[in-house]
């Protein structure tokens, strides 16, 4: 177990330093220079190697990148082009909104998502089954914007039970900070959801057509008892797959739905930086969320072997 | 009345008819065995016994476990029946158990759900309980998990959680089927130990007649979902009436003759071939170990010899084979085929791939099943420098599905419209049809019924007298082995251990591997013996 987690460990560092690499020298090979956009068309050239000069935009690019991953490691992520504050503060501000939004839906999805799959996979060809399934279908069509302007027409227009929008900030409390981020957490999860549902019923169908399950039943497990003590963990690796994946996603992938609710998060901080140009911030941001990442994979990896011993063993 | 009566049972699936009254009786310490061949229907009359039969079931009859109708009783009440009164053993003990829990837990599991004890009381039961089947606690502990065990070893955790609790009855559905021949002798054992020590009834099914006439006091065999003959071994066996069972006793013995060995030279020359294995580093900063899978194998096979290769699995058969195929490069010593060397890197020799062609084991695995027969059959043309003209090709494809026994139109069918016999039928006519010089036989008819086991033999049998096969077959099953091959190797842990001439290793072997090899293996009683 203590050579896996090195080894896993050894791969979220290489694969950090790949990253920062490669988004580093991505981002610099795109066009459009910092300084002339900040300055507009007109800009003199004198102006704008000036304004070049003080973004440190004119040293080669490789003590660039060394600067920037080597500041990064303290907490330093420089300073905005167009703000002209620290991209560590900008970006901190908005984590605080993106990540427990990204929380509480990847909470609700799999708070809603488990017990559907196994209900449905418990009750195969049923009519619950078929029930769960089609709302899992119909879950995975709609789009989570519309699906999102429906909730606050209901909720907070009709009924007026939250706000249509907005950050309630954290000065105001745990309590306000989650009630404004309901509806979006409800908007991003539900698609999440009927993926992760229809994975957890796969996965369990799958595990109960395996010898095993047969076995248990033999020793005198009831069906229900047998999908419980013996089907359950043995389905959970495909599962915890999933959730990995969509820990990620919602992280990031909240752009349009940050948009819908207003709420100042990581998505719409990237849509303005990348229309600026202001490519200190889109290079902090995107690191960051690669370093998120990668580091859920490292816990899915950990998940795994604590699940299954074979893998602890393999390593 | 008996321990279970089973009473002119009838079984539909989805109304498809699978048992016609089916009647059979165990009685208290008594082993019987039920035999057939795949489609009998003896796994599910086993099923049913426990109440597991698949969904969409119907059964008229009766099940009786001391008079009480087990077909009649509640769920609930079944699954006090079950592992409390009835123990199963399955045939596959590389999954039977749930890997992601330790042998101990599953073993326990059995004694919890059945009565109220604490976890450490369990716990300590299962420990004695794995020691009786032979399991001891110092080598393994509760707390292994089932990848941690060999087959054999895991199949002994299979019988312990069927037996915790001391059942009246244990069936055991080819419990030993998937186990090499010395592991499968252990196995018989104990289960004939513990069927007599706990004064057990002993339902067994198994396709092996030598196993069957070996250890069951009754022997009841069946047929496409009928019993067509049941009585105590020594008198069935004696005096078999049905043609079924005079079939599959024949069958199972079936001897072929070969064509005389003609004398010619070296085909194939493997000389001290040695092949490693990498194997993890055991610590962080370690380094990698080695496994050595072939340790200086050495043999030739001769032109129109038929050779056979035997031992347990994990023994190197199937590097062996690879490395003859030439599919990966070996670490030491020399393999040639016809003087010219059969790995050659990263490029395969087509010269010398042409003329080896392999068989292998699955007959249901080995094609792909969206290709005709003729696609598939004619794959090894491209082997050749000079692909057939279309009407040759025509030729060869009809010329050799008649010569494996099937008609030339099948070449306009898929592998799904054939049975199990004739896809291996298939895939050696797919072996055939560019008349390689060797081919290897990789457990080729280890997958088939008896009877059309004895058809496939029959085959190659032909086939080495009409195209002068050389080959190279090989299989755990020694009674094929002795009756399809001129020579044999015996190998043990990636080393030859003896070869010579077939009768003469089967009747006095010299190695003591190949000793207990041939000790293990049940064997077919002789009749004349019984009768008198």
């Amino acid at each position: 177990m203590i050579r896996y987690t090195l080894k896993r460990f050894l791969s979220l560092c290489i694969s950090l330093a790949v990253a920062s690499l490669l988004i580093f020298f991505v981002i610099e090979i795109a066009p459009g220079d910092p300084a002339s956009f900040m300055l507009g068309i007109n800009a003199q050239p004198d102006t704008v190697a000036a304004l070049r000069a003080e973004l440190g935009l004119d040293v080669p690019k490789f003590e660039r990148y060394l600067a920037w991953t080597q500041g990064m490691l303290t907490g330093d992520f420089g300073m905005s082009y167009t703000y002209r504050t620290p991209v560590s503060q900008m970006v901190a501000d908005r984590l605080w909104v993106s990540l427990p939004l990204a929380l509480f839906a990847l909470a609700l999805s799999t708070i809603i998502a488990l017990p559907a799959g196994i209900y449905a996979a418990a009750r195969r060809g049923k009519t619950g089954d078929v029930a769960v399934m089609s709302a899992t279908q119909l879950g995975v069509a709609i789009p989570n914007f519309w699906f999102a302007m429906m909730l606050v027409l209901i909720f907070a227009i009709k009924l007026r039970w939250f706000a249509g929008g907005g950050f309630a900030g954290w000065d105001k409390g745990l309590g306000a900070v989650l009630w404004s981020l309901t509806l979006p957490a409800i908007s991003l999860a539900l698609p999440q959801a009927a993926i992760l549902a229809r994975v957890m019923r796969s996965a369990l169908l799958d595990v109960m057509n395996e010898d095993f399950m047969r076995t248990a039943r033999a020793k005198g497990l009831t069906t229900t008892q047998t999908l419980w003590k013996h089907g359950l963990r043995n389905a959970l690796i495909p599962v915890l797959t999933i959730i990995g994946l969509q820990f990620s996603f919602l992280l990031a992938g909240g752009i349009i739905i940050e948009q819908v609710f207003y709420l100042p998060g990581l998505g719409r901080l990237v849509f303005q930086a990348i229309s600026a140009r202001d490519l200190i911030v889109v290079e902090s941001v995107v690191m960051l969320l690669v370093f998120a990442v990668i580091v859920v994979n490292f816990a899915v990896d950990l998940a795994y072997a604590a699940v299954d011993p074979r893998l602890r063993a393999r390593t | 009345m008996s321990l279970l009566d089973i009473t002119n049972l009838s079984l539909s699936i989805n109304g498809m008819p699978i048992l016609r009254n089916v009647s059979l009786s165990v009685n208290t310490g008594e082993i019987v065995a039920v035999t057939g061949e795949s489609g009998s229907g003896k796994s599910l009359t086993a099923l049913a016994s426990m109440g597991l039969l698949p969904k969409g079931s119907q059964t008229t009859g009766t099940i009786t476990l001391e008079g009480q109708d087990l077909l009649t009783t509640s769920e609930a009440d079944l699954c006090n029946i079950r592992g409390n009164d009835i123990g199963m053993v399955f045939q596959e003990p590389m999954t039977a158990l749930n890997p992601v829990q330790t042998i101990g837990a599953q073993v326990a599991e059995t004694i919890l759900i059945h009565g109220s004890m604490r976890k450490s009381d369990a716990m300590a039961r299962a420990a004695d309980v794995l020691t009786r089947v032979g399991l001891h606690q110092e080598q393994f502990p509760l707390s292994r998990y089932p990848h941690e065990l060999s087959g054999g070893q895991r199949q002994r955790v299979v019988i312990a959680m069927a037996i915790a609790l001391r059942p009246k009855l244990l069936i055991a559905d080819e419990p030993t089927t998937a186990l090499d021949v010395t592991t499968q002798a252990q196995i018989l054992d104990l289960l004939k130990d513990l069927a007599r020590d706990y004064d057990m009834g002993l339902l067994m099914i198994t396709h092996d007649l030598a196993v069957v006439s070996d250890m069951a006091d009754k022997i009841v065999v069946m047929h496409l979902g009928e019993v067509v003959e049941q009585g105590e071994t020594r008198s069935l066996l004696t005096n078999m009436k049905h043609d079924y069972t005079k079939m599959l006793f024949a069958a199972s013995g079936h001897q072929v003759n070969l064509p005389d060995l003609p004398a010619y030279d070296v085909l194939l020359s493997v000389k001290n071939v040695v092949r490693d294995y990498t194997t993890p580093r055991k610590t962080v900063f370690g380094s990698k170990g080695v496994f050595r899978a072939l340790n200086k194998v050495s043999f030739d096979i001769k032109s129109g010899e038929r050779l056979g290769l035997v031992g347990e699995s994990g023994c190197g058969k199937s590097t062996l084979t690879r490395a003859i195929l030439g599919l990966e490069d070996v670490q030491g010593g020399e393999i040639t085929l016809d003087g010219a060397p059969v790995f050659t890197g990263r490029k395969p020799n087509f010269a010398v791939r042409r003329k080896m062609q392999v068989v292998f084991q699955d007959p249901f695995g080995s094609f792909n099943p969206r290709h005709k027969v003729a696609r598939l059959i004619t794959e090894p043309f491209h082997l050749l420098q000079t692909p057939p003209s279309h009407d040759e090709r025509q030729r060869l494809i009809n010329q050799t599905l008649t010569a494996v026994g099937l008609d030339p139109s099948d070449a306009n069918k898929y592998i799904h419209q054939f049975s199990g016999g004739q896809r291996q039928r298939i895939a050696i006519a797919r072996a055939l049809i560019i008349q390689p010089d060797l081919i290897v036989f990789d457990e080729a008819v280890s997958a088939l019924d008896v009877s059309v086991r004895a058809q496939i033999l029959d085959l190659l049998a032909n086939l080495s007298a009409k195209y002068n096969l050389t080959y190279l077959f090989i299989s755990h099953d020694l009674s094929v082995v002795r009756t399809i091959t001129d020579r044999v190797l015996v190998m043990q842990r990636g080393e030859i251990v003896e070869q010579g001439e077939t009768e003469q290793v089967f009747t006095a072997p010299n190695h003591p591997y190949t000793q207990e090899l041939i000790a293990a293996a049940p064997i077919l009683p002789d009749l004349q013996h019984l009768k008198e």
